[in-house]
């Protein structure tokens, strides 16, 4: 694809049109002169209803996820990055490497073309960076209302590495709790990019792949027992299915949970919980306490870990109840949360 | 905002001094009431309870203003939703909390236009960008909201943007207080005083309250060491016979209060009766606005009808909001009643008391096993 041609195309068509997914030559230039161009690669060039692909190993991994990010361009991210990371992040956290990946778009008639196209060039870029090529897509276009914007679903397949035996009903009393680094960025710069909420620094989105952070882990620690990534709900809802998948207790502290003051402050202002804000690059890892140590110096030596941590402990007691240890030395309840979170009148 | 300095309020080393000053002087039972439901959670998230006397007790007072708004007036508030043409506007709190008959968030699934907004200031631009349609702002909250209302009331004027109007629920809280002590309904032995209520009205507006029920009210900060330290103070004028207002609160407090804002109550607000749920009609504890603005009142300019609401005679969020019963001892408590499907405006609320009862529990189920088992 020709940068003239898409200049082109853009000419004629500044924004989405009905056509373009209505099988047509309009949705024919679309894909390949956009969707081509962006995400290409020899599998998807092939253009065939369905694409062959070669899979090593026996045990593999898939997945599924929808995104609807609104906005679709974030501080630290958009809806196209956003739809690889999330995808990409579900498979490692069963121990798979990620191989291919395939891309369902929902398109509004009227979308702005020079956005869509930035969401598509975002989402080829990460793609290659997490080394799972997009090989097969689909576009539709809904009349203008019908969607907001642009939806993405993303799919993956990945192979499982051997030995690895990674789920949330395998946390067991004696294992320690760690994360990567501080939580709730995600939620809060989507929150506070969506409200218009001005705040003295700009919050920035976690969105990473983890798949090659989660390698150097399973090098260092072949035995970890699970693997989180805590994004709806955040790591309080997350730690709680895991207490009950597994029927253990969970111990926090406080003062070891790793939350930004930027963070901090936005929660504080409306009475949002960090514990229950989403995020997109965080790894909630589980595993024999001996494995602490290795673990954490892998993970800090890689760039999504430099502020690797543990925040607490799998227990024996009172199964399926997460319970914080607090700063000031009082116990309490981390509750599954209910509902979203809503900001507080005062 | 600088944040940094809130680890201050949070460090170990003068909570544990803070508890042991605490468990040495206090000697009398007590029972304090924090009004406000952003101390009420933040009493759980900091496992307070735990760390005091047995013999103090911590209630919690009507400070939630989504749960003290009277079910006629949320059922306006569904009226209002359900007029076509009409935009009605809110606060996030608001959204779940449960009329006679739906909510909010419900009326929302169902194609009515209710948008959530963050400051009075957005229902104005959404006002400004649908020319064609009514836009009202669901004027909830204390001392502290509305002062945010009435300069958008004075925006709207100064604009002459005619579709915006304000439905007016604000309430006062000093009278409250004033109504649950002259109850006699309960022994209180002091009042935490609300953090940022008090940033507008100041500490002297307690001083009636505590003069004429010799009392002590602390004005209290929201972080951990806030609390220990505001309790520490009423610990203190319990033993010691004391009683009038103090300000732990000092770095955002002051005696006399945000003269400007409260200038800007006074402009476009004149305290009117109120209707509160749980304590029923009090005198001079809401706010309407003057005559010289009310022609942006939604109840006028939408002629809303009267609404005679029958509340579940079972609910019993009025005696929780007046501290009368804690949320277990209601019968719907975690039964009927829930987060997920609230029949009160108590377990609706993320600030209120039934909520954050729910959502902590166990710390008050059986905090003698959390005690000996929780941390390492």
């Amino acid at each position: 694809m020709s940068e003239e041609r898409l200049e082109a195309e853009r000419k004629t068509h500044k924004t989405i049109e009905l056509d373009h997914g209505g099988g047509g030559r309009a949705m024919h230039a679309l894909v390949e002169e956009l969707f081509l161009g962006a995400l290409g690669n020899d599998y998807l060039r092939e253009m065939n209803d369905s694409a062959l692909v070669e899979l090593p190993g026996s045990r593999i991994a898939m997945t599924t996820d929808s995104y609807v990010v609104d906005p679709v361009i974030f501080p630290g991210g958009d809806i196209g990055s956003l739809a690889v990371h999330g995808t990409v992040n579900d498979l490692a956290m069963r121990g798979a490497r990620p191989l291919y990946l395939t891309a369902g778009f929902i398109l509004e008639e009227g979308l702005d073309f020079a956005l869509l196209r930035r969401i598509v060039e975002s989402m080829g870029e990460a793609a290659r960076r997490a080394g799972a090529p997009v090989v097969a897509g689909d576009t539709k276009v809904v009349p203008r209302g019908k969607a907001d914007k642009i939806y993405i679903n993303t799919s993956g397949v990945g192979v499982v590495r051997p030995g690895a035996r990674i789920g949330g009903q395998y946390a067991r009393a004696g294992d320690v709790v760690l994360i990567n680094g501080p939580i709730g960025d995600h939620g809060m710069a989507v929150l506070c990019k969506r409200e218009g909420l001005a705040l003295e620094n700009e919050i920035v989105s976690d969105s990473a792949p983890l798949n090659e952070l989660v390698g150097r882990m399973l090098d260092a620690c072949p035995d970890i027992h699970v693997l989180r990534d805590p994004t709806r709900g955040g790591v309080g809802a997350t730690l709680n299915e895991i207490a009950m998948q597994s029927s253990v207790g969970m111990r926090l502290h406080e003062e070891m949970l790793p939350v930004r003051d930027d963070v901090a402050g936005a929660c504080e202002l409306l009475g949002f919980d960090p514990l229950y804000v989403a995020n997109e690059g965080k790894v909630l890892v589980i595993a024999p306490a001996e494995a602490e140590n290795a673990l954490l110096s892998a993970m800090r030596g890689h760039k999504l870990g430099e502020g690797a941590c543990r925040i607490g402990e799998v227990v024996a007691e009172e199964p399926g109840r997460v319970v914080m240890r607090t700063r000031i030395g009082g116990l309490r309840v981390v509750d599954m949360l209910r509902g979203e979170q809503l900001p507080r009148i005062c | 905002m600088g944040l940094k300095y809130v680890d201050e309020y949070r460090d170990p080393g003068l909570a544990r001094g803070l508890i042991a000053s605490i468990m040495a002087r206090s000697r009398k039972p007590a029972r304090f009431m924090e009004i406000c439901g952003t101390h009420t959670v933040a009493i759980f998230r900091s496992g307070l309870r735990g760390l005091l006397p047995a013999h103090i007790q911590l209630v919690s007072g009507p400070g939630c203003p989504v749960c003290v708004t009277a079910a006629e007036d949320i059922d306006r508030f569904l009226w209002l939703a359900r007029q076509q043409g009409v935009i009605v506007t809110t606060f996030g709190d608001l959204l779940r909390v449960p009329g006679s008959t739906s909510s909010l968030q419900k009326e929302r699934s169902e194609g009515a236009d209710v948008r959530m907004v963050y400051s009075s200031f957005d229902a104005l631009r959404i006002a400004v960008e649908n020319p064609e349609r009514q836009v009202v702002l669901l004027g909830v909250g204390f001392e502290t909201t509305a002062p945010t209302v009435a300069a958008a009331v004075k925006k709207a004027a100064e604009k002459s943007i005619g579709n915006f109007s304000v439905y007016c629920a604000h309430k006062l809280l000093p009278p409250a207080m004033e109504t649950l002590l002259s109850s006699g309904e309960m022994r209180l032995d002091g009042f935490i005083c609300p953090g940022h209520v008090s940033t507008v009205i100041g500490a002297r507006a307690y001083e009636a309250v505590a003069a004429r029920h010799r009392l002590p009210c602390v004005v209290t900060g929201f972080e951990p060491i806030d609390l220990l330290q505001g309790i520490g103070m009423l610990v203190e004028q319990v033993e010691s016979g004391g009683q009038g207002v103090f300000n732990q609160y000092r770095r955002a407090v002051s005696y006399e209060g945000n003269a400007t804002a409260q200038g800007l109550l006074a402009e476009v607000f004149e305290p009117c009766g109120a209707a509160w749920r749980g304590l029923g009609r009090i005198p001079e504890s809401g706010l309407r606005l003057r005559a010289a603005w009310r022609r942006f009142d939604a109840a006028e300019r939408l002629s809303l009808p009267e609404m005679k609401v029958e509340e579940n005679p079972a609910c019993r969020c009025g005696d929780v909001l007046r501290g009368a019963i804690t949320p277990p001892e209601c019968g719907l408590f975690g039964r009927a009643c829930t987060p997920e499907r609230p029949l009160g405006p108590c377990m609706a609320s993320s600030e209120g008391t039934c909520g954050a009862y729910h959502r902590f529990r166990g710390q008050w189920e059986d905090s003698g096993a959390l005690r000996e088992t929780g941390g390492k």
